[in-house]
This record gives C-alpha cells, structure tokens and sequence, in this order.
C-alpha cells in the first residue's frame, strides 16, 4: 500500500504538497479563519435589545457607537499601553537573565536556569494570578513588606495588571532570546573584543543587533497576550479591558462585541507583519 | 566573553532578582496550600496538610483526567498537522508558502477571547453542534499547531536535505525516505512540540471556557469555577501545588530532548554548534 | 527574492479578498438559523426521568441539602452552573445545554422573547396551588396570559457595612450613592457588577430628587437616566470593587478591602458565619433603607431546548415543596414563594422577618426588570435594555 501511494507521489512535487497541506490549510483556513470571518461579519449586524436575535441587515452603527463613545477610545488606549509597558518591561528583565543563562552561566547552571524558568510556565495561569490577588490585597504580603519602609503596595488598579502581566508572560521572553543569544557564535564574540571592544560596545553593537529578532519574538507573546486578557483584569483591578468588553457583550450584544473584536485582531495583525519584516519568526 | 568582575556579580545579582520575583507568589502560594485558615491572612497562622487528601479526593480529580484526555488527543491532532505542514515548506517550494507561517502563528496570537467566540459562534450557531469534548479538542488542537510547527521546522531547516537525497538515490521511495531517515531525526523536535502543546492545552482557560459543553470540566475549568469558594480555596491551592510538582518531570524532558539539538524547546538553529555530538554543519542551507 | 516579495504580496491580497467574499456573502443572505425548536409549547405529561437535569442558577440556590433528597427521590442528578448575573444566566440559557434556570425580572422577558423558554403547565406542578397570590401572574412570569415560570423566592438587595468601620449605622443609601457621604468610605465601596445598579441610582433620585419625576426606575426617560448614570459616574471614583461574584464579594469584605456596598443575604450570612463583623440593613427597618431598594423575584423557567424535561418539571414541583423551599430561603436568606413553607422554617418567625406574608413590603422593593423602549406611557422614549449596558460600560470607564 505505501508502495502504491510513494509511487503516485514520486516526481510529483505538487502533488506531495497538496496531500501534506490538505489537513493543517483546510483545518486553519476554513475552520479558523472561516469562524472569524463569520465572527467579523457579525460586527456589521445588530441585535434586538429583548430577544437577543440578530437583526441581519448591514449597518455600521457598533463602528459608529466605538468612535463617537469617548469610553471605548479609553479602554483601547489604555489596553494597548499596557500591553507596551509590560513588554518593554519583560524585555528589560528578561535579557540580562537570559543573557546569563546563554553566555555566563556553567552547563550544569544552564540546565538548572532553563528548568527554573520553564516551571511557572507549567503551574496554572489563574492561581498565579490569584496569588497576586492576594499579594496585592490590602494587609496582603505586599503591604505587609512594604510597611517598615513606610509604604503601602500599589493594591488594584491599573499597576496591578501591568505588575501581574509582566510576570506571567516573563517565561515567554525569556526562552525566545535565550535562544537567539545561544545562537550568536562565541567566535563573534570573542572577534569584537579582539578588534578592542570593550564588552559594552560588543554588546550594544554586535550582540543587541543580533539578539533584536528573538526580543521582537517574545514581544509578540507579551503583547499578544495581554491585549487580549479578561481575566487578569478582573481579578486585580476594577478597570476595563478590551477583554472585558468583548466579554461583556458577547451574551446581549454580539455584533458588538465582535465590532470590538475587530481592534485587537487588526492590531495584532499589523504587529505580526512588521515582527515579521525584523526577522522574529525564525525566533518563535 | 569576559567580563569584569563587578558585571558579572551586577549580572548575577540580576539574575538572582528576576528568579525571586519568578518564584516568590510561587511559594506563596504554596504557603496558602498549608494554610490552616480558609481566610486568607497573612501571615498563616498555622500550617497544616490536610488539604492535600481532600485534593486528590475532590472533583478535581474527574477534571484533571479530562485535560489529560483533552491535552493528549490535542496534541496528537496537532502533532500531525503541525508536522504536514512544516514539512510542506521545508522541503518545497510552492505558491503561498511564506503566507503558512503566519496563518499557523495567527490563532496563538490572536486573543483568546476572539478565537473563542470565534470557534464558539461556528459550533453553536452554523454548524448547529453541541459543545463538548469534542470542540475543546478541536479549538486547542488549532492553537497548538504552531508550538509543533515551529520546532520541527527549526530542526527540518537545520537537516540538510542531502540526506534525504543520497536515500533516494539508495532506491528508497518518498515514504521509506521519510519513514527512516527524516522521521527519526526530528524525533526530539517532535517530542519537544508535544510537551509544549500539551502544556499549553492542559493550562488553557479562555478558550475552553467558550467552546466547553455543560457537563464537562478541564482542570483549570475547575479552577475557575472554585477560585472564589471560600471553602474550595484551600483546596484549590493545594491542587495547583500538585500540578506544579508534577509538572517539573515533563519540563525536564522537554529541555533534555531539545538539549540534543543544542538548544532549550524554542531554539531554532543556525550556525549553532552542538555539544556532545550530533551532525551538524555550521552553515546550513536556507530553505 | 523579488518573487518571493511578489509572491506574498499576491497571497496576502488572495487571502484577504476570499475572507472579504466570504464576509459580504453572509453579510448578505445570513447564516441559516438552526433554532429548530418550536415555542410556545407545555409539557402535556410528565414522564419517566430521564437522569439528569442541567440546571442554571443563583450562588446559594441549588444546595446538596436539597439537591441530594431530590435525586435519591427522583433519580435525576443535578447538575447546576452558578451564574453572577442575569446576562450570564441568558447567554448559558440560549446555548440551549440546559434545561432550566433560575430567573430574575430582568431576564425573564428576554427569555421569552427570544424563545429560548416554554410556558409551564402549571396543572404538571402540584406545589404551584399554594404559592402565595401575589407572586402568580406577575409582569415578570407571566406573558401574552401565560405562565412561564414557577416562583422561587424573593428578596430586597440590601445595603451591608462593617460594623467596626462604619459608625453611626446608615440608614439611606447616600452612604454609597452621596457623593459628599460616600466620599468618607473612598475606595471601600462595593457595587454590584451590573448595569442593573443604574436602577439603585434611580431608586435614589426618586426619593431626593423628586423633580425628576421617576416612577418606576427601570422606565427612564433621557433626563431621568442621564441623572441616574451621572451619579453612577461620580460613584465611580470612590469605588473599591466592582463584584459579579458572590464569593468575591464575601471575600474582599473578609479581608476589609471592602467596607460598604449592595449585596445580597447570601454574602451576609456568610461573613456572618465566618465571624466578621458586618451588619445588613436591620430586619427590624424592613430590610430597606429608607428610600427603599431594588431587588428580585426570582422565576424558575424551563428550557424550550431542554433535554430532560421530565426532570425539570420534577426539579421546579420540589424546589416549591414546603420543606425545600424553608431550606432555600433560609438558606440564603430570601422571603419563600411556598405559603406552606412558613410553618416548615426552622426559625418560627422567619415569614414575618423577611415579610413574606405582606404584599405592602414589597410594593417598596423595585424588582429587576427588563427596561423598554415602551413603557407603557404612551410614547416610546423609554431607554432600553441596550441603553443601560452601554451606559453601564460608559460608568464603569
């Protein structure tokens, strides 16, 4: 039987294409980006306020009610600014560890880094978000060791989810650059100080350059995952998120929700593209 | 590359920094799993183990077979799809190609939230199906893809082909040929994608929630639902310690398959240098 | 590498132009509908059971201490999904998953208009004789003449503070809905997550802004809900938490994170149990500050989609059995709908404390309602139930 299916492939490269791709394009482009087509042509419909049916009739009234509302252009902005700030800030603390895991550290210190850093990708999203809730909680530990300095914690808001979100997607910045920094040859390295670099200047002009794509690939994960989080949110503040509104709507109102859905999805398109113009999928 | 001394005990100290931020709600939480009291003050005033048993005893042990059930048929799906597919690109040339990566990359970067309703909105209304196992499995399977595609492309990328060749000019067919040269050489990628999709589908949340039928319950499902019982809490701390401490057995497979290749489970390589064997050249042909 | 870059543009364009097909296609015709259930149609005959039923409910309204003697009577397991708002409970609902639900005022129309519920026989419902009178053919249950649901208790949402923190104990809501009150207890506050506490605003202004003219605060007009959503905004900033959850209620008033708000009995008797000092609008006042309050009756509707409708039909006779239903309403704290339950209470002045016997208390308590466009004044200017979410949304910022 494999003989009969290797001979009707052999020479035949279209062929084997074809049959390779059949499955993973069919299941993603008809099942996938068919339910969010379906999904997006939602957002041009609306709803009857009692019954919940759809009323079927193109308008563009969710668009309208996002950009006249003042409320929703706050939720966006203030959504997609932490998104930035917590991956600037999980650039920031991921490099130096993994640049110590890559470069610094002994084989055996390595093993044990990667194994650390791997673990809280394994414990469960919502109980580490539910430690923070009580960390953050008034009395919590986070008061409790601020006290003797005279401070309190920052309890829930705003700089709570951006506290949170920064270290539940560290892990996904940190493997993506510890292997882009693992990648970048020693001889380059060691090249750059021969030429009299001091390793300041190896750093910023031969080893960022080259570690940039891979910081662009966990950028896609920080930013990715919490434009889209509800739930965060929800546990360590009171405000809204793009999350929360798509989330909210989604039962009395599902045009609109997927009008708002829309945001996200544009925006991460777009960060997708120009990720991908700086190299970052090789880095993923 | 050296560094002064004063860098490398800064890096260190950094380092140090970064792994107690990681780790301290960990351990918090691990204190709240033997925290005598249901409310939750701080500090404990007492520690005790009773939650443990009452763990293992409770529904949670119906939901923690279901994600099992759910990860394994989830990742075997995308196991396969994700390994068609990176084959496809690596070794063909095709019309679309370069558009595969970013369509397999889409429902992992997109927010959850979308790809649910998405996929709930499909089920429910255009298909006219109930929810149930069957589409949670279905909608992890489709962001899991990625997580197995990436990985066998890095190694696909890294195998010369020449392999490949010189067994077709052995005499073997298109089948032998993958069957026994190309198969047994991405069995660590492919092994490394696993975990890491089964990981991914064990912990997911979002989009379960969306696509999840009535009666059924994932772990974190579970979680959810007893996240704010007063009573349950105890008892949910101490189920997410169990999980973390079973889990430090997979990770450690996962980085010790990939180690094989030279690198930790994302690792994609190029010009890498391994240690402790292995063929590989140091530039290596761009598909 | 230039055909390359040809190449992708070409796909991307491809891509993009089939989803745009796609899209104006359905956009066009519709996806065909699938709701295959028919309305409007009782059960004639309750039969066999079918061993399980799926059942959508209020924290503290399905309990094992009277779940357990229902399956082992009727060998229908229970399985309930407890839901933090009426939204949740509609949208579980038109999944269409489960068989029944325990329904507020500001669900039930909703409900019914979309088909998503049955009208009950009520001939199938032996306990519905004695259910006490005025909670029978009520806007809320009843509709085009038609049952569609069988009481199950109901209850006053009540104002609760820390009696440690908050001295001298209040008596009007202007403690969380006076700004220049309320200003004292900045960021201990807890409101209810949902667009139904615009109506708490309304209930407010009826009784100090009386300008305003508000009957009924579910029925506002432009003027009426523009100054109930203004207070709501200015509430906004001296909030501590907005709760959906009952529990998480329970718990940031545990940890005194919370210090003042609405809440339900449930909350009350759990921190009460727990040992903490709060304290409800005393049942001596009639459970309400003085303004009165918004609160619920609550209506247990059947699926028009449900798989075990024999079951359900079983579930709604015994959640209004005398002994179950003293158990429910003593359990979370809410005036019975089963006249016979009153002798059945284990404490013998329970009725009279919740007033579950006096129509007049209740004229005070403004159940949850579905706010309409037609509200029956004659013009239409109502603002409706879409209205109220996207203000809730506008509040909340």
């Amino acid at each position: 039987m494999s003989h009969r299916l290797a001979k009707l492939f052999h020479g035949r490269p279209r062929l084997q294409v074809g049959a390779l791709l059949a499955g993973p394009v069919g299941w993603l482009v008809v099942g996938y980006l068919g339910s969010l087509a379906l999904l997006l042509v939602a957002s041009l419909w609306s709803v009857n306020a009692v019954s919940g049916e759809l009323v079927k009739s193109l308008s563009f009234e969710n668009f309208e009610v996002l950009f006249d509302e003042p409320v929703y252009r706050t939720i966006v902005g203030r959504t997609v600014l932490i998104a930035a700030l917590v991956t600037i800030t999980d650039a920031i603390l991921a490099f130096p560890i993994a640049f110590y895991m890559a470069k610094v550290a002994s084989r055996r210190t390595k093993a044990i880094l990667v194994v650390a850093v791997l673990i809280p990708l394994w414990s469960s999203y919502l109980v580490k978000v539910l430690s923070w809730r009580n960390m953050l909680s008034g009395g919590g530990l986070i008061d409790w060791m601020l006290e003797p300095l005279g401070l309190s914690g920052p309890g829930y808001g705003n700089t709570a989810v951006w506290l949170v979100m920064s270290y539940l997607w560290l892990p996904y910045m940190i493997l993506p650059i510890f292997a882009g920094l693992e990648r970048i040859p020693n001889s380059l390295i060691s090249a750059s100080e021969d030429l009299g670099g001091k390793p300041f200047t190896t750093f910023r002009r031969v080893i960022l350059p080259l570690a940039f794509p891979a910081v662009v690939a966990g950028s896609i994960f920080t930013f990715a995952l919490t434009l889209g989080d509800y739930i965060t949110p929800r546990l360590v503040s009171n405000n809204q998120f793009i999350g929360n509104v798509v989330f909210n709507n989604i039962s009395n109102n599902l045009p609109f929700a997927a009008a708002l859905a829309l945001v996200p999805i544009v925006v991460m398109i777009g960060y997708l593209l120009v990720a991908r113009k700086l190299g970052a999928f090789e880095h993923i | 590359m050296r560094l002064s001394r004063q860098s490398t005990i800064l890096l260190r100290v950094v380092v140090g920094a970064g792994l107690a931020f990681i780790y301290v709600p960990l351990f918090v939480l691990g204190i709240y799993a033997f925290n005598s009291s249901k409310i939750l003050e701080w500090p404990p005033p007492s520690l005790t183990l009773e939650w443990f048993p009452k763990a293992i005893e409770s529904t949670a042990k119906d939901a923690f077979w279901t994600s099992i059930k759910v990860g394994l048929v989830a990742t075997a799906i995308a196991l396969l799809l994700g390994t068609l597919a990176s084959l496809a690109v690596a070794r063909h040339r095709f019309f679309g190609r370069e558009t595969i990566s970013f369509l397999v990359v889409l429902p992992i970067a997109l927010p959850g939230i979308v790809t649910g309703v998405a996929l709930n909105n499909t089920f429910t209304q255009v298909l006219g199906i109930d929810l149930s196992l069957f589409t949670v499995i279905v909608a992890h399977a489709t962001f899991c893809i990625v997580v197995v595609y990436n990985n066998s492309i890095a190694r696909l990328r890294r195998m010369s082909s020449s392999f490949e060749e010189a067994s077709a000019d052995l005499g073997a067919n298109t089948w032998q040929t993958f069957r026994h040269v190309t198969l047994p050489n991405m069995r660590s990628a492919l092994g490394a994608g696993g975990l890491l999709a089964f990981g991914l589908s064990f912990d997911e949340i979002i989009v379960t929630t969306f696509t999840i039928g009535a009666g059924e319950q994932t772990l974190p499902y579970w979680i959810f639902s007893n996240l704010f019982r007063a009573q349950e809490r105890p008892i949910v701390n101490a189920v997410a310690v169990i999980v973390v401490l079973i889990s430090i057995l997979p990770v450690y497979l996962a980085y010790r398959l990939t180690r094989e290749e030279g690198g930790p489970a994302a690792v994609r390589g190029r010009g890498q240098r391994v240690e402790g064997g292995g063929v590989e050249t140091a530039a290596t042909a761009a598909p | 590498m230039r055909t390359q870059h040809a190449n992708t543009a070409r796909t991307a364009w491809l891509i993009i132009g089939g989803l745009l097909a796609v899209m104006l296609l359905f956009a066009g015709c519709g996806s065909s509908d699938d709701d295959s259930s028919s309305s409007g149609n009782e059960l004639q005959k309750i039969g066999k059971g079918e061993g399980q039923v799926n059942l959508i409910s209020w924290a503290g309204y399905v309990e094992p201490e009277w779940t357990k003697p229902f399956e082992k009577k009727t060998g229908c397991k229970v399985n309930n999904k407890v839901a933090g708002t009426s939204d949740e409970m509609v949208q579980l609902m038109r999944s269409g998953e489960y068989d029944g639900v325990s329904a507020s005022g500001n669900a039930t129309a909703r409900l019914v208009e979309g088909d998503d519920v049955d009208p009950v026989n009520v001939d199938l419902v032996p306990n519905y004789k004695t259910v006490f009178s005025d909670l029978k053919n009520q806007p809320y249950n009843t509709f085009d003449g038609k049952p569609y649901g069988i009481p199950h208790g109901r209850g006053a949402n009540l104002l609760m503070w820390n009696s440690d923190s908050v001295t001298p104990a209040p008596k009007s809501w202007n403690v969380t809905l006076d700004p220049s009150t309320a200003s004292e207890y900045k960021g201990k506050i807890s409101q209810y997550d949902d667009p139904m506490s615009i109506a708490e605003a309304a209930v407010y202004l009826k009784a100090h802004n009386p300008d305003l003219g508000i009957e009924d605060p579910y029925e506002l007009n432009d003027e009426q809900f523009e100054a109930a959503v203004q207070l709501m905004k200015e509430q906004r900033s001296l909030v501590g938490e907005y709760w959906s959850e009952a529990e998480k209620q329970i718990s940031s008033f545990a940890s005194g994170d919370s210090e003042v708000g609405t809440t339900w009995q449930y909350q009350y008797f759990a921190l009460k149990g727990e040992g903490k000092p709060v304290a409800a609008s005393p049942a001596s006042q009639g459970f309400l500050p003085e303004e009165g309050a918004t609160g619920w009756s609550d209506t247990w509707m059947i699926s028009s989609e449900a798989e075990h409708p024999n079951c359900m039909y079983m579930w709604m006779d015994w959640i209004i059995e005398p002994e179950a239903n003293a158990q429910v309403a003593e359990y979370f704290g809410e005036a019975p709908a089963q006249e016979l339950a009153c002798d059945k209470t284990a404490n013998p002045n329970f009725c009279t404390e919740y007033h579950a016997e006096e129509p007049n208390f209740w004229k005070r308590v403004y159940y949850w309602k579905t706010p309409l466009a037609d509200c029956g004044n004659g013009n239409e200017d109502c603002k409706d139930y879409n209205d109220w979410v996207q203000a809730w949304t506008s509040i909340k910022g």
